[in-house]
């Protein structure tokens, strides 16, 4: 097999291997800076338990319309916002934290997705809406997944400075400035929109893969913000590009292969990544003068 | 033009009056029942054990914490012009911000949250930053600076707040003398420029040698005026005999206002 075979005729032969291609690129694009914040914030959790959150809401949307990913992503988007909303309003009129606050909200409303799932749909059809179908989209769906792409680039360019203040000192923000609790929601939507996109390549479970494991990645390659938000995107496209490919030679489901060369990257650059790595760590390098 | 001559404000004019202000969390007092004022200028040091209420007196002074009762109100200064430095544990120091970014902050009110940056910017950060002894520093991130460094960078964004009321908690604790010496300076000169200043502080010898007015609480102002005749023994015995702990059964506060 030609290195030609192997890298470009999936793509250049299978129209579905191009669509996959497409939209996963375009969705690393927008979900791999948000998981940079994420985190930076300490909030490396609350993207699962988001994607947790939003099941009851496609739920509902495959309940009313079968598996139609418009009902499916308008509920996903519903229930997403809703659970952000009431764990801000909670973590704030009373005393309980945001972390504990959205343990809650996520458990209640991934019951009920579970509940409504299994109440109508066969578990294959769980699995679907869990699992995902990147070898699947239609039109529709990869210009959803580029609105959202879109959408989140160009609010992360506009928050981006009081996003990174109220990450580093949310103090000062509280001083200088009323914004911090609309930058933190502008963030969670944020989040939602990247998770709902994501379900429709990946499922809801493995969105959180393509949004988190290059953003922890990045961590040992870069330092500043913009440097890691750049690594990040760069991990999760050479991802989607491996996995896909690896999904289509060794006849593997796609979304897991994606994720799962994500994370062979990590675990790779947990080892060998200039900045804090293991190995780069244990050799011994002179120290410099000042 | 007026925009500029707002950047520019007369710095001597923020004052700080307290009406039977009780603040603290949850219904229970941290501090209650203060009364006074204090005037443009003024270099206040406010000193007490821990647990006074201090820093919670501060935070309600920047007006991060409502009062629970009474009134605090800032004149000649807006609150969200207030310079505010609190407790070094605030600030996520790990976060991989450059030095500039961070500093930058402090030209909030004239950059605004998406304005740009332009050359003046880049001149008054690399200014702030010569002052405070970091010439240079603007490419290193904040994760690879030392506690006494980090001190300096929020020193060096105090200044270009340039506020007319500054409130400082323990802004010298755990730093060197030379640093801590370095940065009293700073303080000092703030002063001399007619700004209102309010420290809490734990080395009653600096607070003696450098400070004209202090303020000693214990949970209530125990003695408030010129620091020779606040610092007394007789006033430290007294603090010593606050109560730190909450009675979640304490009785309703029957105190009256008039003095």
């Amino acid at each position: 097999m030609t290195a030609w075979d192997f890298l470009f005729a999936p793509f250049v032969e299978f129209g579905f291997m191009r669509r996959a291609l497409v939209g996963s690129l375009v969705l690393s694009a927008g979900a791999a800076p948000i998981g940079v914040f994420l985190t930076l914030r300490r909030m490396s959790l609350t993207g699962d338990a988001m994607a947790h959150a939003i099941l009851p809401g496609a739920a509902i949307g495959f309940l009313i319309s079968g598996l139609d990913l418009f009902a499916m992503t308008v509920g996903g988007i519903g229930a997403g916002l809703l659970v952000a909303l009431l764990t801000s309003l909670v973590a704030r009129v009373t005393v309980l934290r945001e972390d504990a606050s959205l343990a809650a909200f996520y458990l209640i409303s991934l019951a009920l997705g579970v509940l409504i799932v299994s109440w109508k749909g066969s578990s294959v059809d769980l699995m679907h809406v869990l699992f995902g179908t990147v070898l699947a989209l239609d039109d529709a769906a990869l210009q959803f997944i580029a609105a959202i792409a879109s959408v989140t680039l160009v609010a992360l360019a506009v928050v981006w400075r009081p996003l990174v203040v109220e990450c580093v000192d949310p103090g000062y923000l509280r001083v200088v400035s009323g914004a911090g609790a609309t930058i933190h929601m502008i963030f969670m939507v944020l989040v939602v929109l990247n998770l709902v996109a994501g379900f429709q390549a990946l499922g809801t479970l493995l969105a959180v893969g393509i949004m988190m494991l290059p953003a922890a990645t990045s961590r040992f390659w870069a330092r500043d913000v913009g440097a890691l938000c750049a690594v990040a995107i760069l991990v999760a496209a050479v991802a989607c590009v491996a996995g896909l490919l690896l999904s289509y030679h060794a006849n593997l489901p796609s979304g897991p292969a994606i994720i799962l060369v994500a994370g062979v990257i990590y675990l790779v650059s947990v080892l060998f990544g200039p900045v804090g790595g293991v190995v780069p760590r244990l050799i011994p390098a002179p120290h410099r003068a000042g | 033009m007026s925009l500029m001559r707002q950047s520019v404000a007369d710095p001597r004019k923020a004052a700080i009056r307290f009406r039977n202000a009780t603040v603290g969390y949850d219904r229970h007092p941290a501090i209650h029942h203060v009364n006074g004022g204090i005037e443009p200028g003024s270099l206040v040091a406010v000193i007490g054990p821990n647990g006074a209420g201090k820093s919670t007196l501060l935070k309600a002074i920047a007006g991060l914490l409502p009062p629970l009762d009474g009134e605090i109100r800032v004149e000649g200064c807006p609150r969200r012009r207030v310079a505010y430095l609190p407790q070094q544990s605030e600030i996520d120091r790990s976060f991989p911000i450059p030095v500039f970014d961070f500093i930058a902050m402090g030209l909030w009110r004239s950059v605004g949250l998406f304005g740009g940056f332009d050359r003046r910017a880049d001149e008054a950060v690399a200014g702030a930053l010569a002052t405070v002894g970091l010439a240079g520093f603007e490419r290193r991130t904040l994760d690879t600076l030392s506690g006494g460094q980090v001190q300096r960078v929020l020193f060096a964004r105090l200044i270009l707040q340039d506020s007319p009321l500054i409130l400082l908690d323990e802004p010298f604790t755990a730093l060197d003398d030379a640093t801590s010496e370095a940065l009293l300076g700073l303080v000092l000169g703030w002063h001399a420029e007619g700004r209102t200043v309010v420290t809490v502080l734990h080395d009653l010898h600096q607070v003696r040698d450098h400070f004209p007015t202090t303020m000693l609480i214990a949970r209530r102002v125990v003695a408030w005026g010129d620091t020779r005749t606040v610092i007394t023994a007789d006033a430290l015995r007294s603090t010593r005999a606050m109560t730190e702990a909450w009675d979640d059964h304490a009785p309703i506060c029957r105190h009256e206002d008039a003095p």
